[in-house]
């Protein structure tokens, strides 16, 4: 009985962590989205390790090269595997029906992920996944607990484990609650460079949920600039004629 | 340009052309004394016209269908040429009439510009605010982002609350038992054609009736009553050239704010355009917290404040009578105020007071209606409430106790 | 209100002004809702070029391909055809082709990279039909010197075995030479130009 009520209560507070949007500190992810290298090494991380399984149904990767200062040889030499266009989107094989086998729930379209999770959270989900025996894949994730994806990363990273501590509830019951994580195993990366790997892979994700941005932004300072003049003349206009009204 | 004159001519003997730029701009008088608060109207009229313009442009790629309306939108956000600016242009535009509207809302609260004779003014105005609330609903919809589609679910299942008839009505809204590609189809029917007919009908009327009577003031004088020889209101100017030069400027501080917004923050922090509804509608997983675009979120947080059962009516029944009532209570407005001024300056201080209160509360209940609820924040609710009430149920007898000061015989200028 | 000293002039200049700033900045914002009706990227993806095989085009046949959703014709000119070319110079609005309606690379009596093999769009240039491969150098209702050609059903005109317009017909100049270019012998990619990359 009382293991049974451990074991809920260990199921429920995950679940109530993620009801709350988490309460765990996110990471800042510091991207730089002017960062053309920063942008290519995400583009590549990304159909490296994420495009296994998740697409980018609307980003084209014509448009990719194009934004991420890259001629399409390029592109198609280094970023695309399968036999796609260059105007085709980043679009994957594996059917939702497949996925939804493999891993209990397809993995979703990551091309606007950026939009909906916010850069911090993607930082900060990327670094938090930890060894847990008891998940399919063998990890677990402590801002997405029960995540169904694997730790895609783990040869760059190494592994994480978990650190838990003891809390006592109002019955005097104990519970093993995770208090954090720590690396076990080297990766490939020094975590120095693993931050910036995914660091990297954020601000890609962070481009292609809104290609514009940074030409929307430019092209904003103009029109400012031009509202600012016509508001001069403008208000010379109404000045000159509100001389007549005494 | 003689040629032009003739042109006239040929056309003022077979269409009113002069004579309709003369009542309704070069020989309309308007009170000299309009304040800031007063360019709300005209530019409530160019967010309508940006709103159609732009709307107009997105039919042009936009997919009415379950199954392609979402790309279809991400299509235009990144294959159409410019169709990202077009975009924010429609989804800031909302936001903006909104706040364009409750700006000049509260104007006419201010200046009691809705009590006699500008009764219908207001009642067509309140029309308006309502097919305006309608369109913004059905709207929401379309993009088929997951906030899109729980939010019609939630607002539609509202029907469903009136006793008898609710769930076969929410059944019809939705032409299906959920939310789906007919009730998106129709949806999108009401919101590019039928809503805004409506809409601009109204408008309309809202400036025909406004003409007829002649535009109230912040002194709420009668500028009608004091007229020269020549029969022209002694504190009156004509509108051109005098207010189409000021609502230049009125309209281009307004662009830099719509502009900023469009360029720099088009989501809005998260309330023009919440970051669920990028993704697209699953009809089997709700988002963690959902809540309506900001502009409802003061009657959504009053719907959720009813959490207890009159008698027989249930607290589902009463928050949608609640929610409703707030909204319709607005209509009755100049019958209710029993104050003999209009404007509040010349009001008493009770008047203020319950001003103020009924502003504060509607800006808590805004916020409230935009979190999830707690204890704390429904009892916050319920207090919200009943004082957005408490001002107008008991503004017949506050109006009439509170003392007044004398109204002047001429309007009083301001710097200008 | 007064009309006394009004400074007209300085009227009419701010009106002026204002004037001229409100009408650059409405079409500046004319601009997008314009620009919105040009092809999207998905049009532009779909009209990307194409890739025709001509391994096994025989002499006097011609195959079709579509290339931004209109017929490209490859037709490989035979001995016989590419003689009687010249023939027919007098009868031609623009024998020596020059409109723009070839890239450079074609402008030349043949209109083609490949003597033999000619690469047209197939469109008339009246008003937009998709005329008729008559290869045949035999008389017809319309031409009782017919050298073979191209005949637009639509409304009469004719075109040699090159795309170039007969004269007294309705459509004013020769067929258009996309832009194309060699990948290998017998390869052709349609819409990108010899040296250049995608048109």
């Amino acid at each position: 009985m009382k293991k049974q009520l451990l074991a809920l209560v260990l199921l429920a507070l995950p679940a109530l962590a993620s009801a709350s949007g988490g309460d765990v500190d996110l990471k800042k992810a510091n991207i730089d989205p002017q960062n053309k290298e920063s942008l290519q090494r995400g583009a590549r991380t990304f159909v490296n390790y994420c495009m296994g399984c998740h697409s980018a149904q609307y980003q084209r990767y014509n448009r990719l090269a194009r934004d991420l200062g890259l001629s399409e040889d390029d592109v198609i030499e280094n970023l695309m595997f399968t036999d796609s266009k260059i105007g085709d989107h980043m679009s994957i094989a594996m059917t939702s029906a497949d996925a939804k086998n493999w891993f209990g729930a397809a993995p979703p379209d990551l091309t606007l992920v950026a939009r909906v999770r916010g850069v911090d959270w993607l930082y900060t989900y990327l670094h938090s996944f930890y060894r847990d025996d008891s998940r399919p894949f063998g990890v677990n994730n402590r801002i997405f607990p029960n995540v169904g994806m694997p730790n895609v990363l783990w040869r760059l990273q190494g592994v994480q484990a978990p650190v838990y501590k003891t809390v006592t509830d109002e019955d005097g019951h104990e519970h093993k609650v995770l208090e954090g994580i720590e690396l076990k195993e080297a990766g490939l990366q020094t975590p120095a460079e693993f931050d910036r790997t995914v660091r990297d892979l954020v601000n890609y994700l962070a481009y292609m949920g809104e290609p514009i941005k940074q030409q929307r932004m430019a092209l904003g300072v103009k029109v400012l600039l031009f509202l600012l003049v016509f508001f001069v003349v403008a208000y010379l206009l109404k000045k000159e004629y509100w001389k007549d009204v005494h | 340009m003689g040629m032009l004159v003739s042109l006239r001519d040929w056309v003022d003997a077979r269409f009113p052309l002069t004579k309709m730029w003369e009542e309704h701009l070069s020989k309309y008088y308007a009170p000299k004394n309009f304040n800031f608060w007063y360019f709300f109207g005209s530019l409530a009229l160019l967010v309508l016209v940006i709103q159609i313009v732009t709307g107009i442009f997105l039919t042009m790629n936009y997919k009415p269908d379950a199954n392609e309306a979402f790309a279809s939108v991400e299509y235009i956000m990144r294959d159409v040429e410019w169709g990202w600016l077009i975009r924010y242009m429609h989804s800031t535009g909302a936001s903006a009439f909104f706040i364009v509207v409750y700006m000049h809302m509260f104007r006419g609260m201010l200046y009691g510009s809705y009590k006699g004779p500008r009764e219908l003014i207001w009642l067509f105005g309140m029309m308006i605010y309502l097919a305006l609330m309608a369109e913004a609903f059905f709207g929401y919809l379309l993009p088929w982002g997951q906030m899109s589609y729980w939010g019609a679910q939630v607002i539609v299942s509202l029907f469903g609350a009136i006793p008898g008839i609710g769930d076969s009505l929410s059944l019809w809204i939705r032409g299906d038992y959920v939310i789906s590609d007919v009730t998106l189809n129709r949806f999108f029917a009401l919101h590019v054609i039928a809503v805004p007919l409506v809409l601009v009908a109204l408008v309309v009327m809202h400036i025909l009736a406004l003409h007829e009577v002649g535009s109230n003031n912040p002194d709420g004088v009668e500028i009608k009553k004091n007229k020269d020889e020549n029969g022209i209101p002694r504190d009156g100017i004509p509108f051109h050239p005098y207010y189409t030069v000021k609502d230049i400027v009125g309209v281009v501080v307004f662009l830099m704010f719509f502009a900023f917004v469009i360029f720099f923050i088009p989501e809005g922090g998260g309330y023009f355009l919440e970051p669920p509804n990028f993704e697209p509608a699953n009809a089997l997983k709700t988002p963690e917290h959902i809540a309506p675009v900001w502009y409802f979120t003061p009657y959504y947080a009053m719907l959720r404040a009813i959490t207890f059962d009159i008698g027989p009516l249930s607290s589902k029944f009463l928050g949608v009578i609640v929610m409703g009532a707030a909204v319709v209570i607005l209509f009755f407005l100049p019958w209710l105020d029993r104050s003999p001024v209009k404007s509040i300056r010349y009001r008493g201080p009770i008047f203020k007071t319950m001003l103020a209160l009924f502003v504060i509360s509607f800006f808590v209940l805004g916020w409230l209606g935009t979190q999830a609820p707690t204890d704390v924040k429904t009892l916050m609710a319920q207090v919200g409430t009943a004082v957005y009430f408490a001002f107008f149920l008991l503004m017949p007898f506050y109006t009439k106790l509170d003392p007044t000061k004398p109204v002047p015989e001429r309007v009083t200028m301001g710097s200008h | 209100m007064s009309g006394d000293g009004v400074d007209t002039s300085k009227r009419r200049f701010l009106i002026a002004a204002t004037t001229v700033v409100g009408g650059v900045g409405a079409v500046y914002t004319a601009v997008p809702f314009v620009a919105s009706w040009l092809p999207s990227e998905r049009a532009k993806a779909a009209g990307a070029p194409v890739e025709a095989d001509i391994s096994k085009l025989e002499a006097g046949q011609m195959i079709r391909v579509q290339w931004r959703g209109k017929p490209v014709w490859i037709v490989k000119r035979t001995e016989e055809m590419l003689q009687a070319l010249p023939t027919l110079d007098d009868r031609l609005r623009d024998p020596m082709s020059k409109e723009p309606q070839q890239p450079p690379y074609c402008q030349n009596p043949v209109r083609s990279i490949k003597p033999e093999i000619l690469v047209l769009v197939g469109i008339c240039t009246h008003l937009g039909c998709s005329p008729s491969y008559v290869p045949e150098a035999m008389p017809q209702p319309y031409d009782a010197n017919w050298k073979g050609g191209f005949h637009c059903p639509c409304h009469g005109s004719k075109f040699d075995l090159a795309g170039r317009v007969y004269k007294a017909v309705p459509a004013p100049i020769n067929l258009l030479v996309p832009p194309h270019k060699y990948t290998s012998d017998t390869l052709i990619l349609v819409g990108v130009d010899e040296d250049q990359g995608a048109a």
